[in-house]
């Protein structure tokens, strides 16, 4: 079936059963990579994207539903060479190991950040429960998301 | 068929340990092929077979063979450009920066000019593999020795070019300096077009860690920036032309048999090839929705043979040991049998731990392609060499017609030694003639990989009054000898390893038993304290010796306020350690219950692995460790019932999460003055002892088995305290 996806502010066409899920529709048939598969099951937020800013996990979300919707993915969070606060948080901080879950975590993050620019950690906790870090990085996330914080507030008032 | 076989051969311990199969390797570089690869310049060789560091592995070369060979592991290029080659691989454990950090110190060269070339069959050197905490004090001190001989090369050019006298020249900065007149020359402008290539003197002198600029300091890690904008590519990202993705029937139940199998349904939709090749059963489709349709079209039969279940495993484990094999370690000082009735007090006591998963985000997941008769697979291992070697056996292959190549991988902690995923898809991927990329669904992964074993310990104590120990006895079935020893000073002991008949598939996992042996006998040294009503602290200073572990268990004591904490009702702290591969870890932990309901609340975790590499790089895998190791502590099991697991799901298989982890402060105790052990594994090992203490701090209820708390403690304990 024909459709068309609006992803990281482009119009992309592709060719699918209606019923596959975004994250292979993303990672086959797009090339978006970033967003990744870790149980297919919604228990792990590896696979997480933004759909109209909210994140959603992408194994769990059949294609058709996410039609004429704005999509995100890690690809489309940085403005050209300019890191999105988020990544650019991670990266100061190295709140990363393995690196797999990295993606998730950070749309993940980016998605708490529009809603709450001043998350406490047990806010940070509560919405990023579903995201495992197998590595255990779980600490240096947390401090990871209060810098992207301040990142994300220092640009807005910019 | 698919079969593969696992050849043992009489290796150290520690290796066996981490279930290596055959080491065989030939060697067939061609330096031409680097200077083409690379464009001109020096490349730094050393004689294949000449181990440095005692890394490779075997030693099987004639000496025709090293007469002739030149394993390469260094390249500067006429723009300065560092490339190393070296068949480590990066699993998240940030060896990629460390030695590029070795490297960068050693050859005097800025550490961004430093490029790692790592676990590519083709290109890297012959490596055991990424395992056993030995990348840093092996393959770190091969490196270094590489790059202080490239630095001795490129001062002897110099000395040359200029006729000058070799002891006026210093290397800095990527140039050579002459100290007399001033001039300086660049590496790359020395090197410039020239094809040059050198083999390393003897042994030289290493820089020490006092005088390190660059080791030692919190260096970024090495394409960071990769990470973070989804550009990296792992195994499951990598992508052909005209690439097809495979699904593998599997059996109902390990070790099933196939009875019969009809694929015609499969067969007939489009684009879809279909394998069956003995017991294994497959398809690929050129794309994963169709591939995972063919598949479930297929009508199998198996049969499954009768198979030991969870609920009988630790009398089987205990019954199944096989007591005259010839893994059996025994270790004996004095005698324990005269020193039973010496003791003024003994104890008595059994640890279990369960078989866990490793469940690295990333499952196993291979890209494989045929081309001229030649292989190659893209794949996540630990062990890139060893699965080249099961292709080609798999495939009668000559190892030169086999690459595998392992991009930076989503982790494995032990789990990624073998190349399953590996060889299906070079199988599906033969049979199609086409590119096939195969990616384990989580399911597979916890139902076909490896598991960390399970095991029973039993340990019978005896301590004087004073809190002597008079004597040790030591048990341990199946679990594993890593770090079986007691580091405390006991006159009698006796301790064991029974290798079992395991019912599930295990291996390697990140510490190996090294959590199980710290479990049980900290464990137990806090059960001896009690008893004796010392402070768990005093009771191990007073039977410590070495000096390292004791300066551990003092750091973190300090840090976290051992002598200060008091516990109450529901508020326990405890604290467990130990030394294995040079590292010496020791923990202390609060922990909370609640309604029966265990949480950690708050973690120190002392870690000594010698002169420290990359503090920052560090403080991660500690931390990290220690979150994984809870993960074991508290929950993690593996069930299973007649050749099923029955919670292949992380839905049911429960590992820590960001409300499971507590605040984590790590210490370093950076000794300058020891050379720098591995820390990827030991820093696992104090938590699960600590929390077991803790909890018998807060409860009065003594935990023996890991997982402790999978269903919480029952509602009524928190009434009580130790």
């Amino acid at each position: 079936m024909a459709i068309t996806l609006l992803v990281n502010g482009s119009e992309r066409a592709v060719d699918v059963q209606p019923e596959k899920p975004l994250l292979y529709v993303l990672r086959d048939d797009l090339g978006l990579t970033g967003t990744k598969y870790g149980c297919g099951e919604g228990q792990c937020s590896a696979c997480t994207v933004l759909v109209e800013g909210y994140p959603v996990r992408s194994c769990r979300m059949e294609v058709s539903s996410a039609v004429g919707k704005k999509i995100t993915t890690i690809e489309g969070l940085a403005r050209g060479e300019k890191l999105h606060p988020a990544q650019q948080a991670f990266l100061e901080v190295e709140a990363f190991q393995c690196g797999y879950c990295t993606p998730g975590m950070i749309v993940a993050a980016a998605a708490l950040l529009e809603r709450n620019p001043h998350p406490s950690d047990q806010q940070i906790i509560s919405h990023m429960d579903g995201n495992i870090c197998r590595c255990g990085t779980y600490g240096r996330i947390i401090e990871a998301v209060h810098r992207a914080a301040e990142l994300h507030r220092s640009q807005r008032n910019a | 068929m698919l079969e593969r076989t696992v050849d043992l051969e009489k290796l150290d311990p520690e290796v066996r340990q981490h279930e290596v199969s055959r080491l065989r390797h030939a060697f067939d570089l061609d330096r031409r092929n680097f200077f083409k690869l690379l464009g001109g310049g020096l490349l730094v060789g050393v004689a294949a077979g000449r181990v440095i560091a005692q890394e490779s592995g075997g030693s099987a070369h004639h000496e025709h063979e090293i007469s002739k060979s030149l394993d390469s592991w260094l390249h500067i290029d006429e723009n300065g450009r560092v490339t190393v080659f070296t068949g480590k691989v990066e699993v998240g454990q940030n060896v990629r920066t460390s030695l590029a950090q070795q490297v960068a110190e050693e050859l005097r060269v800025p550490l961004a000019s430093v490029h790692m070339l790592m676990g590519d069959t083709e290109l890297t050197p012959y490596d055991m593999g990424t395992f056993g905490s030995r990348t840093t004090p092996h393959m770190g001190t091969q490196l270094r020795t590489v790059a202080v001989s490239a630095r001795t090369v490129l001062i002897e050019m110099a000395a040359k070019r200029w006729s000058a006298d070799e002891s006026n020249l210093q290397a800095q900065d990527g140039k050579i300096r002459d100290a007399k007149s001033g001039r300086t020359i660049t590496y790359g402008e020395l090197v410039g077009g020239q094809k040059l290539a050198t083999v390393i003197p003897d042994d030289p002198d290493l820089t020490p860690a006092k005088e390190w600029k660059i080791v030692g300091t919190s260096a970024p890690k090495k394409d960071g920036r990769d990470f973070v904008t989804g550009a990296h590519k792992y195994s499951t990202d990598v992508s052909l032309p005209r690439m097809l993705h495979g699904k593998i029937v599997r059996p109902n139940a390990f070790h099933a048999k196939l009875i019969s199998c009809d694929t015609s349904q499969a067969e007939k939709i489009p684009g879809v090839s279909v394998v069956r090749d003995g017991d294994f059963v497959g398809v690929s489709a050129p794309d994963v929705m169709t591939a995972d349709r063919a598949a479930e079209s297929i009508r199998v039969q198996w049969d499954a043979p009768s198979q030991i279940s969870d609920s009988e495993l630790f009398d089987h484990l205990r019954k199944a040991s096989k007591q005259d094999d010839d893994d059996r370690d025994q270790f004996v000082v004095g005698s324990v049998q005269q020193a039973r009735g010496r003791a003024a007090k003994t104890l008595k006591a059994t640890y279990t731990v369960a078989y866990i998963a490793h469940t690295p985000l990333e499952p196993r997941a291979a890209v494989a392609e045929w081309k001229d008769g030649k292989l190659t697979v893209w794949t996540g291992t630990q062990r890139p060499f060893a699965v080249r070697d099961e292709l080609a056996q798999t495939f009668h292959l000559s190892e030169n017609d086999v690459r595998v190549i392992v991009p930076d991988t989503g982790s494995a902690y032990g789990g990624k030694h073998t190349g399953e995923a590996a060889v299906e898809a070079a199988r599906l991927a033969k049979a199609a003639g086409k590119p096939v990329k195969l990616i384990w669904s989580r399911e597979e992964e916890f139902t076909w990989a490896y598991f960390r074993p399970a095991g029973v310990i039993d340990v019978a104590s005896g301590v004087n009054a004073d809190g002597t120990l008079v004597f040790w006895e030591y048990d341990n079935y199946n679990s594993g000898p890593s770090a079986m020893r007691t580091p405390y000073e006991v006159p009698n002991q006796r301790i064991e390893f029974h290798p079992a008949d395991t019912p599930l598939r295990q291996g390697s996992y990140r510490s190996l038993a090294a959590a199980a042996n710290h479990f049980a006998r900290e464990s137990h040294m806090d059960e001896l304290a009690h008893e004796l009503k010392m402070d768990p602290l005093e009771l191990r200073m007073k039977n410590l010796k070495n000096e390292r572990l004791r300066g551990v268990f003092q750091a973190a004591a300090e840090k976290f306020g051992w002598d200060k904490v008091k516990n109450t009702p529901g508020r326990g702290f405890g604290m467990g350690g130990g030394v294995e591969k040079g590292g010496y870890v020791a923990a202390c932990a609060e922990v909370r219950v609640q309604h029966g309901a265990v949480k950690v609340v708050r973690a120190v975790e002392a870690f000594d692995c010698g002169a420290v590499v990359n503090p920052q790089g560090l403080k991660n895998q500690i931390s990290g460790a220690l979150v994984q190791g809870l993960g074991g502590a508290l929950f993690e099991a593996i069930r299973f019932e007649n050749g099923r697991i029955l919670n292949p799901h992380l839905a049911q298989y429960r590992v820590p999460r960001f409300s499971d982890a507590p605040e984590v402060e790590v210490v370093l105790v950076d000794r300058k003055d020891q050379p720098s052990a591995g820390a990827g594994e030991i820093p696992l090992t104090g938590i699960a002892p600590a929390v077991a203490n803790a909890i018998f701090s807060a409860t009065g209820v003594r935990v023996r088995s890991m997982p402790m708390v999978p269903a919480g403690l029952p509602q009524t304990v928190s009434n009580k305290t130790a």
